[in-house]
């Protein structure tokens, strides 16, 4: 059985010309950049390199990207870092109810530290309104933490214009944007701390990064021997940062989010011509462009999966049966307070490595398996009473 | 995470669908959980000579209550009544241990059916 990847929201699979590049860094530039010997200073080259490349991809300054262990780690160190660094100023944080569970649970922990935390609510787009963002800031808020490209609707937010909310009322601005990385526009003018990580991108996993702008005030979490700039102590992975720059350089080209965009339409209107199919997130160019997510009505979103599993296709749902604590998904709970839209979610997302054929295998599933769920489903005939 | 006796099972399930003229239909559950289960029996002297369901539900919920159906076709309505979620557990094999209450969910369906047929009997 042939594998149909459409999970690439999760992880994706490393491209060949990275694993190539990190094939040569396992074996060969093994040293400690800390060292001083030859070894040492090739890896503390390769670091400088990776480090410009990642960098320029952002048009930030070298000096102002932090490598890190991943997302997460980068989030949790925007989040509480910011929180430690500026707790004289004020105690409270503002992000939104679509976040990630990284972003939320970080502040869930600050909460129980003393922090307030205001988790803004977003339109049926999954959009923030900068005028609530706005108004939330009280002389009291240190920091705003956005998600750019939802990980599960694929809502990629206004970074300019909630930057300027921020920069106009002197609160620092932080953006989680491991799903929208080198998919859409993404500036080091629009934040002051950017979460970038790899394995989203074809590159490998256990790597990521934060950008913080120069003069930012932040408080380390990992203390040590001082690498990173004296704010991310440990020995750097050099093997996975050399992946994660090659990566990018890869992702980076114009070529792949057309692709990826053209594929994704199409997707969507097919998908979408299954009767009482509802999509969650926008159209357009204000969309990931590899992702989409819709639910299917009278049925449930891990049922649809198991079947298109059974038949080589990875997908992922928001329905509360197949996530650990039997909760839905929040992100699209927060678009409407609707369990069966949430149940009967599933979200596909595609890769620049993704086919026509391959979207049009799952279309043909997807429509049999429809139907054969709503057949057994006891909400088929009592709902289409209702609508 | 599913056994692939499970995943058969749920992909081809025996009892699945609707019943005409059933004598009586037992239905627990809401969307809000996520789990609906519906039940129609068809009884003759006391004795279940014919069931069906139709379940919205993760793969769990669907492959219980088929086997549930299965398990008390033929079966007296005392007899079925004490028929525990154990024991469709027993028959499904290993579940994931998060998915268990969806089999006590199919039992429950079961369970008010039944009464529900006792108490139309006695009026």
């Amino acid at each position: 059985m042939k594998t149909i990847y459409l999970d690439n929201g999760a992880t994706t699979k490393l491209d060949p010309e990275v694993v190539e590049v990190m094939n040569k860094y396992h074996l060969e530039v093994y040293g400690n950049a800390s060292s001083s010997h030859h070894k040492g200073q090739e890896a503390k080259m390769a670091l400088n390199d990776a480090r410009h490349i990642i960098a320029k991809s952002i048009g930030a300054k070298d000096k102002e990207i932090i490598f890190t262990s991943g997302g997460t780690e980068a989030n949790n160190f925007a989040v509480k870092g910011i929180a430690f660094a500026k707790k004289e100023k004020g105690k409270h944080i503002i992000t939104t109810k679509i976040e990630h569970d990284c972003v939320l649970n970080a502040n869930k922990w600050l909460e129980k530290q003393g922090y307030k935390v205001t988790y803004l609510d977003v339109d049926e787009e999954g959009f923030v309104n900068p005028e609530d963002l706005e108004k939330a800031i009280t002389p009291e808020t240190i920091l705003v933490s956005v998600i750019h490209g939802n990980n599960e609707i694929g809502t990629i937010q206004d970074l300019k214009k909630i930057y300027e909310i921020c920069k106009k009322h002197n609160v620092y601005f932080h953006t989680d944007a491991c799903q929208s990385y080198t998919k859409t526009e993404l500036s080091a003018k629009h934040a002051d701390l950017i979460t970038l990580n790899a394995h989203k991108i074809h590159g490998p996993k256990g790597v990521g990064a934060l950008f913080i702008k120069k003069g930012t005030k932040i408080t380390p979490l990992a203390h040590g021997g001082g690498h990173e700039f004296n704010l991310r102590s440990g020995t750097e992975n050099i093997l996975g940062i050399a992946g994660f720059a090659k990566a990018v350089q890869l992702a980076m080209k114009k070529e792949h989010t057309k692709k990826m965009t053209e594929l994704r339409d199409y997707f969507t209107e097919e998908v979408l011509k299954i009767p009482d199919t509802i999509l969650n997130g926008p159209k357009g160019d204000k969309r990931l462009c590899n992702n989409i997510n819709v639910s299917f009505r009278y049925v449930e979103g891990e049922s649809i999966g198991a079947y298109l599993d059974s038949n080589g296709i990875c997908t992922s749902t928001g329905s509360a049966c197949s996530s650990h604590n039997l909760e839905p998904s929040h992100v699209i709970m927060a678009l409407e307070d609707n369990s069966e839209r949430a149940h009967g979610s599933l979200r596909f997302t595609i890769s620049r490595f993704t086919t026509k054929e391959e979207l049009d295998f799952t279309l043909q599933e997807l429509k049999k398996t429809i139907q054969k769920l709503r057949k057994i489903s006891p909400l088929t005939k009592l709902m289409k009473k209702i609508v | 995470m599913y056994s692939k006796k499970i995943l058969n099972r749920f992909k081809n399930p025996k009892f699945a669908g609707e019943m005409k003229k059933a004598d009586v239909v037992g239905e627990v559950g809401n969307v809000k959980c996520g789990d609906i289960m519906r039940v129609y029996l068809k009884i003759k002297d006391d004795k279940i000579t014919d069931i069906k369901f139709k379940t919205y539900g993760c793969v769990a919920a669907i492959a219980s209550t088929d086997y549930l159906c299965e398990i008390v076709k033929g079966m007296t309505l005392d007899q079925a009544s004490k028929v525990t979620s154990k024991d469709v557990v027993k028959k499904m094999g290993e579940v994931p241990a998060i998915k268990l209450h969806c089999s006590i969910l199919a039992q429950d369906a079961l369970k008010k059916a039944i009464e529900e047929y006792k108490n139309k009997k006695k009026s």
